[in-house]
């Protein structure tokens, strides 16, 4: 690891005045930033702490709407009681990330500011239809994943909080790279007030995508028959020596059909 | 046997130690002044060295030292060895190109030392380190073994021509030949073992200090034989002499095999603690160990396999190529030739036999011995090519293993080795009841109605381990004699401590060796101490590896325990005023036979230390020495089975179970045997479903770090049914053959003879991954 | 440069270390607790694990001044004096380790899995949440079978003290 100036922040406010030291970045839960600098792959010349700020902790449900701080470790996305009952699924796609410790350290907002193409939250997010907010404005889904660790935010921006409407129905199915155990196909579905939505991770070169092929089906009848004989085009999707494109198209339907399957037990 | 003795479960002494943070291995040693080492290595497969300029980094913060190859070379540290000789079949010596510790004029794989820096911290070693600017001239790389011995090839030693090594032939071409021309059937496979990477827990590590004052070296270093170690750095590297030089291997974690050789990296540390006037550690990260630690296997063979009309194997014709890598390592050339080639009769009366091997230079780490070394490949391709047998002529692949089984004993195979014990039926047998193999149909259409492919694969393995009669190696090539030595030092007070020069790194000698002690004198287990691992306090030895320190280490102690008795029995005999003859040792007492006479273990020692009252002539103490050099290899051997199903839309392969049923000959500890069998198995199981090195055209290694490399986790396996029905080894003292590769040797074809049973397909490549069987799947259909 | 003061195991320390320090390093090398190993670059082994106010974490993946203000318990400080710990009996009585080197990181991670399963544990539990700790010697077998076995005995344990409570 290069050297580096550590600073822990007092208040969102007090990071966003941190972060402009030189070539900061913020920590959250490390997970993914702390092993980049090990490797030197990450050279920050600062980092700001957010992951003690209790503003950013905490899920909170009121009524549809699920409200989750970014300083959320996944561990306790996984075991929350309100979340449980509200979005299962989310519950669940949590406690699938990584391993028991480092699920006690890694966050939410770290994990979606990070964007790693094979990361789990992008995934849910965007099939979700969620809200990321910052300490500037809120930003829909749709156009906060931008491609392999690209987001919309910008200079200084600070995610603190994903909000999202509980959907009726919803699930996550994860085919892990045997190595890395990151996602080498995640699929999330969930059926919503606005129809259904299904996010793919972990496939696509440019990172999480909707799959169209999935919700066209899914929109007539949410059902894993309806993606019976579905074929997903390898066009668009990463090949490496663990899974080739059509490994993980055929894995994008396999996944999609046992995610549906799931919502609806 | 006794709570205590040999026979019993006794829980680890040394345990206590590793589960209460207490253990001590290399990268806990601190000595006053020490500095820390980081290696700058080549990222190029092939280039040459065209410029090093280290000014830059000599002036960064905390450097003590930045030291190359040109200053290692002046000071006459000399090029790293392969201590066996193998000719090839025209008679000329194997080609071997040099290999300096670090690297003058060329780099020869990724990962290559070049430069060593030194400095305060690691971090800022690693800073220099970034700071060391080398020019190098890229060549084109080769990393695959067939195609780097065709003409055209990059070369990657000017010393052999096409990068071929050695072209080695063992047993009769000819009557291997009519054999198969006058067969009823042939089997023919291409079988390829994939390279793999040890992976011990623990990184390699070194730390050299060099004392000025005392013109004295001592080196800790993550070693499985410190002392071969002490031996190849006096003799062969100039690093000191031996009364100069003292090598440590302190608690180590894990070898395989990959910490019996002097890498590069252990001389450097101490050439450059005596350089910069400090103290050197150097720890490898993993990636470090991923690129420059020897690999394993890496063969490619073709296989023809002859067959009578009634199903009798007539002959076996192999053709094998083996990828060593860009160097040379300490045992690679002995791996694919007499611990591959000698052990293709397998459990099998086979009257033919010949085998081709040819070794093979490429711009990779170098390969040497992993955990069964040559043994695995052997098995593999015998026991893939068996079940592919039975396939081709409609038999069981039991009945066929069966029915071409050897059955008396001693059975002299054409390949070299002489079989002296062993009942191969029944393991097959034992492994075939706790499989319940006869209910294998109906759970395979059980699976079936669930939409999944159910498959049973079995692999009847031996090994020649007891590693090795000194004269046989010897004359086969080696360099050193393969015995063991061992001193038993009784204390005044009749505690006891055992000089061994095996190495524990996980196999608890430090409770089996005690377990021997307390068998024959009937002392308490905690008053036995096991010493190995320090060359200044055990005089010579030769380490632990091919299974060998139970049958070669523990025979030594066996020998040196003879001699005490002996002489403590004729001390008991003197004191008790009776015959010699009449002594015997119950319980920790010296008795005479048929009295009530009688003498506690402590006073006979102390006895022997006050020498008030000794036998006349006798000399005071009461420790002995012995070497035991082992008459014969000894041939562990068993059956496995495994069960597996597989998910047809993703190719995700469940180990449903797997059996082990071995032959070990007697066993001291079973806890600890049945421990050495599960971990070997997870190995083979790696290696058949999980794990491969993976090297791209340039000769980057695409498999550097657990990312992309798939160690076995806990959820990828099943837990074990393991047994052993047991066949005493008559040539040594104790009866045992060893039990330390087995597991990793028998299990790879038992799990891919049950996915390619499951597939309906003849082969699948290793590690079967699901990406592979999902492939294999769609291929099908 | 930065201060770090933590409780471990018990006792309250502190030190200097640049900013960049590991908590892993700063444990081995400051404080003498070398009990904490380092096996990957890649926080995946899990011979680095220790406890971070009551949570089992990697080490190797906190820096040392992230952790400031914690409490940390590493496998030194585990057993109750001479009295080892029930995981570590289990180990060392069901054989479930060999080399030792990613022991120390096994049993802190048990120690927490079994904390966070009061309804007790099965072989599959046990086997996926080990998902972060490697061993390359046991091939898991009796690893799997101590930690089971302690987690009954925990249980069995802290039912004695309810009713002894009661």
């Amino acid at each position: 690891m290069y050297s580096v100036n550590y600073h822990r922040a007092a208040s969102v406010a007090d990071a966003a005045k941190l972060l402009k030291n030189g070539d900061a970045k913020l920590l959250s839960g490390g997970m993914t930033l702390i092993p980049a600098m090990k490797t030197r792959l990450a050279a920050p010349s600062d980092l700001v702490d957010v992951s003690r700020l209790k503003d950013l902790q905490g899920v909170k449900v009121s009524g549809k709407t699920v409200t989750i701080g970014a300083a959320t470790t996944h561990y306790d996305v996984s075991t929350d009681e309100k979340l449980k009952k509200a979005c299962p699924a989310l519950a669940h796609m949590a406690s699938l990330i990584g391993d028991p410790a480092v699920r006690y350290k890694g966050t939410i907002g770290g994990s979606i500011a990070n964007n790693d193409p094979a990361a789990d939250y992008p995934a849910a997010l965007l099939a979700l239809g969620a809200t990321i907010i910052t300490n500037k404005r809120e930003i829909a889904a749709d156009k906060f994943f931008k491609g392999l660790f690209e987001t919309a935010l910008k200079e200084g921006e600070i995610v603190t909080a994903v909000s999202f409407t509980a959907p009726a129905k919803a699930a996550y199915q994860k085919f892990r790279n045997p190595a890395s155990r990151y996602a080498i196909v995640g699929v999330f579905v969930a059926k919503g007030k606005d129809g259904v939505r299904a996010a793919v991770t972990g496939a696509g070169e440019d990172g999480v995508f909707r799959s169209k092929e999935i919700e066209a089906a899914l929109a007539k009848s949410f059902d894993a028959s309806a993606l019976d004989g579905l074929k997903v085009p390898a066009k668009g999707l990463m090949s490496d020596i663990h899974a080739s494109a059509d490994y993980r198209a055929s894995l994008i339907a396999v996944m999609a059909r046992r995610a549906v399957a799931a919502a609806n037990a | 046997m006794g709570i205590e003795g040999v026979g019993a479960r006794v829980a680890r002494k040394e345990d206590k130690r590793f589960i209460t943070g207490g253990g001590r291995y290399v990268d806990d040693m601190v000595v006053p002044g020490m500095k820390h080492a980081v290696f700058v290595r080549s990222p190029h497969a092939h280039a040459q060295i065209k410029k090093i300029d280290v000014k830059k980094a000599q002036g960064m913060p905390g450097v003590v030292g930045v030291l190359t190859g040109k200053e290692l070379k002046a000071d006459g540290i000399g090029n790293l060895i392969c201590g066996w000789m193998i000719h090839s079949k025209d008679g000329t010596p194997m080609k071997m190109g040099a290999w300096s510790p670090l690297a003058v004029d060329k780099v020869r794989y990724v990962g290559d030392a070049v430069v060593i820096v030194v400095a305060d911290t690691k971090g800022q070693a690693r800073d220099a380190a970034e700071a060391v600017e080398i020019t190098y001239k890229e060549l084109k790389a080769v990393v695959d073994a067939t195609k780097a011995i065709q003409s055209g090839a990059p070369q990657v030693h000017a010393e052999a021509e096409n990068n071929l090594i050695f072209d080695w032939e063992l047993g009769d071409g000819k009557a291997t030949d009519a054999a198969i021309k006058s067969a009823a059937h042939v089997t023919r496979m291409k079988i390829v073992n994939n390279r793999l990477v040890p992976n011990a827990m623990e990184p390699r590590a070194a730390l050299g200090h060099y004392d000025k004052a005392e013109d004295h070296y001592t080196c800790w270093t993550t070693s499985q034989n410190p002392h071969v170690a002490r031996l190849v750095m006096s003799a062969f590297y100039n690093v000191a002499p031996e009364n100069k030089l003292r090598v440590i291997a302190p608690d180590v974690g894990g070898g395989f095999g990959s910490k019996i050789y002097i890498y590069p990296e252990e001389i450097v540390c101490l050439w450059a603690s005596k350089k910069t006037g400090v103290p050197v550690k150097w720890v490898a990260d993993r990636t470090e160990s991923f690129l420059a630690d020897a690999h394993g296997r890496d063969h490619v063979s073709m296989v023809e396999m002859a067959f009578d009309k009634d199903n009798r194997i007539t002959g076996l014709k192999v053709d094998t190529i083996a990828n060593l890598g860009a160097y040379m390592s300490l045992f690679s050339s002995c791996v694919p030739t007499y611990l591959y080639a000698t052990l293709l009769s397998g459990q099998y009366n086979i009257p033919a036999i010949h085998a081709n091997v040819r070794t093979v230079y490429t711009n990779t780490a170098p390969v040497d011995a992993y955990r069964g070394a040559g043994r695995p490949e052997a098995t593999y391709l015998l026991e893939r090519t068996m079940e592919t047998a039975a396939r081709e002529l409609g038999v069981s692949p039991a009945e066929l293993r069966r029915k071409n089984f050897i059955t008396s004993f001693p059975h002299q195979t054409p390949v070299i080795m002489n079989y002296d014990a062993g009942d191969y039926s029944a393991s097959l047998d034992a492994a075939m009841k706790a499989a319940d193999y006869a209910g294998f149909t109906r759970r395979k259409a059980d699976a079936a109605k669930r939409g999944k492919l159910r498959g049973i694969g079995m692999s009847c393995y031996i090994e020649a381990c007891g590693l090795a009669p000194s004269s046989a190696v010897g004359s086969l090539g080696a360099g050193v004699g393969l015995w063991e030595s061992a001193e038993v030092r009784v204390n005044a007070v009749g505690t006891i401590e055992v000089l061994t020069g095996s190495h524990s790194h996980g196999q608890g000698h430090e409770t089996t060796f005690a377990q021997l002690v307390t068998q024959r004198f009937g002392v308490p287990i905690d008053s036995v101490s096991i010493v190995h691992g320090d060359t200044d306090k055990v005089q010579m030895g030769m380490g632990t590896y091919g299974s060998r320190s139970g049958a070669v280490g523990m025979s030594a102690i066996a020998k040196a325990l003879d001699k005490v008795e002996a002489k403590a029995k004729k001390i008991a005999a003197h004191l008790l005023e009776a015959d010699e003859g009449d002594i015997v040792i119950e319980n920790g007492e010296f008795k005479v036979a048929g009295t009530d006479k009688s003498l506690p273990w402590f006073q006979v020692a102390l006895a022997a230390y006050t020498a008030h009252n000794l036998p006349a002539g006798m000399e005071p103490g009461l420790k002995e020495t012995a070497f035991y050099d082992p008459a014969n290899f000894t041939f562990p051997a068993g059956c496995y089975i495994s069960e597996v199903e597989i998910d047809p839309e993703t190719g995700v392969t469940d180990i449903i179970q797997f059996v082990a049923a071995d032959d070990f000959g007697n066993i001291i500890n079973p806890m600890i045997v049945e421990g050495q069998v599960h971990g070997g198995i997870a190995q083979g199981i790696g290696q058949a479903l999980l794990e491969g090195a993976h090297y791209d055209g340039s000769g980057q290694l695409l498999t550097a770090s657990y990312m992309d490399y798939t160690m076995p986790r806990a959820g990828d396996l099943p837990s074990f049914k393991v047994s052993t029905s047991n066949t005493p080894c008559p040539s040594n003292p104790l009866g045992i053959k060893g039990c330390g590769e087995a597991g990793a040797i028998g299990s790879p074809p038992a799990i891919i003879n049950a996915i390619t049973d499951a597939l309906g397909v003849v082969d699948i490549a290793m590690p079967a991954s699901p990406s592979t069987v999902w492939s294999a799947i769609r291929a099908k259909k | 440069m930065s201060d770090v003061s933590l409780t471990v195991n018990g006792k309250r320390v502190s030190g200097s270390a640049e900013d960049r320090t590991l908590l892993v390093h700063f444990l081995r090398e400051h404080l003498g607790l070398t009990g904490t190993h380092v096996g990957c670059d890649t926080s995946q082994c899990g011979a680095c694990v220790v406890h971070v106010d009551g949570r089992a974490v990697k080490s190797c993946t906190m820096l040392a001044v992230q952790a400031s203000g914690s409490t940390i318990v590493t496998i030194e400080g585990l057993a109750n004096g001479a009295e080892l710990h029930p995981v570590q009996a289990a180990f060392k009585e069901h054989h479930g380790l060999q080399c030792g080197f990613c022991t120390p990181g096994m049993i802190m991670t048990a120690t927490d899995m079994i904390a966070r399963h009061p309804e007790g544990l099965d072989e599959a539990t046990v086997r996926t949440e080990l998902e972060g700790n490697i061993c390359r010697c046991t091939g898991y077998h009796n690893i799997v079978k101590a930690i089971l076995a302690a987690s009954q005995t925990m249980a069995k344990g802290s039912k004695g003290k309810a009713k002894q409570a009661a």
